[in-house]
């Protein structure tokens, strides 16, 4: 599995992940701990279209404008948050509440193990809890 | 440095090129052919329930469980057996001691405290952090110092008046093996009243422990940690404690009479145990000491302790590694944690996984200590009497491959 997990492209990936930092601007944000390893990972979500007139929560319709990411993990979790962050960029609040747990393992197209799921999985948690 | 591994089946089903390198005995300890075949023997041969069959059978199982009982007593250099509780491990056994004991005596009125470390496993810490909280009553943690050792100084002042001290005797991350008898030698003359609790589950399987010499309260362990099946734990208490306190679950087997007004309950340690015990865990943990003790415990100290220097001065040449914990020796058990700059614990964990050697990753049941590390995991290797320096080497090696993967 080695070979799969640590491949060159992925280790570059994890040393140079997308979309990682605090945005300037964002509407939502959340953060959660890895209660297995104790990795956590926040992240930023602004929309395009402009929060009019007190709106707490976001329609179903608008798009992703900014997403960033940040913190601690090993090679699996930071990976899965920059490919997820990548991916929900441009997306509808609808599609991305669609996103299933196995479109995320597709996504990553890393072959995890069971205890590594909750790494591969830490970001999507994350990201949903911004949708919520 | 004799080589034990013959005698545990699970290292002689592997093929010589990816032969299993297990060093995550702090988590659980592989189990020798003695053991299996004593529960084997269990299940095969006399299998029947404890404490009421008037049949052979029942009478053997009986026999070897209340056998095991007071060579436990023995082992941990007990008063008497009846200080000795089956329970599943120490997680439950420091559970009872917080319904039972914790209950009948912290009140929020006498505005009593609650004393834990910072280097507790979440056993140890959950527990009272949550006694304290459900009895609205201060929750006191002692801090360690830089170099991973518990603030004893600091201590005295937190427990003046402190109606209990929960606290390890060996740090399942830091490896420290704290000086338990010294401690609770002082403490009881800074304050009389403490009722001292000690998490033994890192320190029985590796050293030899007398609960008299220490003069704690209560003492916990784990059979799995020290070559005995999954499932069997101890709790001993000092029989004047144990008296007083109420049971822990209601059923049978811990009453002495019950009416439809009424029910009396049993003498410790019955008392606490209700149910059909882990009969088959619990021979198996006869079975366990047997071997234990068959090699003697001073000689499985020493063996560790070989190996940890062995691994320690291997690790101390690696670049970008950090050494967690006492840097002498001779105030560690078999537990090394570490960091490898620019690679997190869990990728160590795995690169070597798939090497065939077993190592720990993340925060150990152990996320208070290791916030104050400030670190959000580590990676653990955990030695046992089964382990060769070879396995050490075959880590080492492994660790080189982790920094070239990564190119650190």
């Amino acid at each position: 599995m080695e070979d799969i997990v640590y491949r060159e492209e992925i280790l570059e990936h994890y040393k140079t992940p997308l979309n990682f930092g605090k945005p300037d601007k964002f509407a939502i944000s959340s953060r959660q701990t890895n209660p297995f390893c104790g990795d956590e990972i926040e992240m930023f979500v602004e929309f395009e279209e402009k929060s009019a007139g007190g709106a707490t929560i976001p329609p179903q319709g608008w798009k992703i404008k900014t997403i960033g990411f940040e913190g601690v993990g090993c090679v699996i979790s930071i990976v899965a948050g920059s490919m997820l962050t990548d991916y929900a960029k441009g997306k509808t609040k609808k599609e991305l509440t669609k996103f299933s747990q196995e479109d995320m393992l597709d996504l990553l197209g890393i072959e995890v193990s069971e205890t590594r799921k909750k790494c591969a999985l830490l970001a999507f948690s994350v990201l949903k809890e911004c949708l919520v | 440095m004799k080589n034990y591994k013959n005698d545990f089946p699970i290292f002689n089903q592997n093929s010589k090129d990816k032969q299993l390198v297990y060093l995550d005995s702090a988590a659980t300890s592989q189990k020798p052919r003695a053991v299996l075949d004593a529960m084997d023997e269990y299940y095969k041969n006399y299998n029947s329930n404890v404490r009421r069959g008037l049949y052979p059978i029942a009478e053997i199982a009986t026999q070897k469980v209340e056998e095991v009982r007071n060579q436990v007593a023995r082992f941990i250099n007990a008063r008497d057996a009846s200080e000795i509780i089956f329970v599943r491990n120490s997680t439950e056994a420091i559970n009872l001691v917080m319904n039972t004991w914790g209950d009948m005596s912290i009140d929020m009125a006498m505005d009593d405290v609650i004393v834990a470390t910072i280097m507790e496993h979440h056993s140890n810490f959950v527990p009272w952090q949550f006694l304290a909280q459900y009895k609205e009553t201060a929750f006191v943690v002692i801090d360690i110092t830089g170099e991973g050792y518990i603030d004893v100084d600091g201590m005295y002042k937190k427990i003046k008046n402190a109606k209990i001290l929960a606290i390890t005797h060996v740090s399942n991350v830091l490896g420290t093996i704290n000086p338990i008898k010294e401690i609770i030698k002082k403490i009881r003359i800074v304050n009389p009243n403490i009722t001292i609790l000690i998490d033994g589950a890192q320190a029985v399987p590796h050293m030899k422990v007398d609960v008299q010499d220490l003069d704690c309260d209560f003492y916990v362990f784990s059979g799995h940690k020290m070559i005995a099946a999954t499932g069997i734990g101890v709790l001993y208490g000092k029989k004047k404690l144990l008296e007083e306190m109420p049971p822990f679950l209601f059923g049978g087997e811990m009453i002495r009479e019950v009416t439809v007004e009424q029910t009396t309950f049993a003498n410790a340690p019955f008392k606490f145990e209700a149910g059909t015990p882990d009969i088959a865990g619990i021979i198996s943990l006869g079975a366990a000491i047997d071997y234990l003790e068959d090699i003697g415990m001073e000689i499985v100290k020493n063996h560790e302790k070989e190996l940890l220097e062995h691994a320690f001065s291997q690790m101390e040449k690696i670049n970008g590694l950090t050494l967690y914990g006492p840097k002498d020796i001779k105030d560690r058990s078999g537990v090394i944690s570490f960091n490898i700059k620019g690679v997190h614990a869990h990728d160590i964990a795995q690169v070597l996984g798939d090497m065939n050697i077993c190592i720990r990753a993340g925060h150990h049941c152990a996320m208070p200590l290791h916030k104050h590390l400030g670190i959000v995991a580590s990676a653990r290797i955990s030695v046992y009497i089964y382990n060769t320096k070879e396995d050490i080497d075959l880590f080492i090696s492994g660790l080189k491959k982790v920094k070239e993967i990564f190119k650190v």
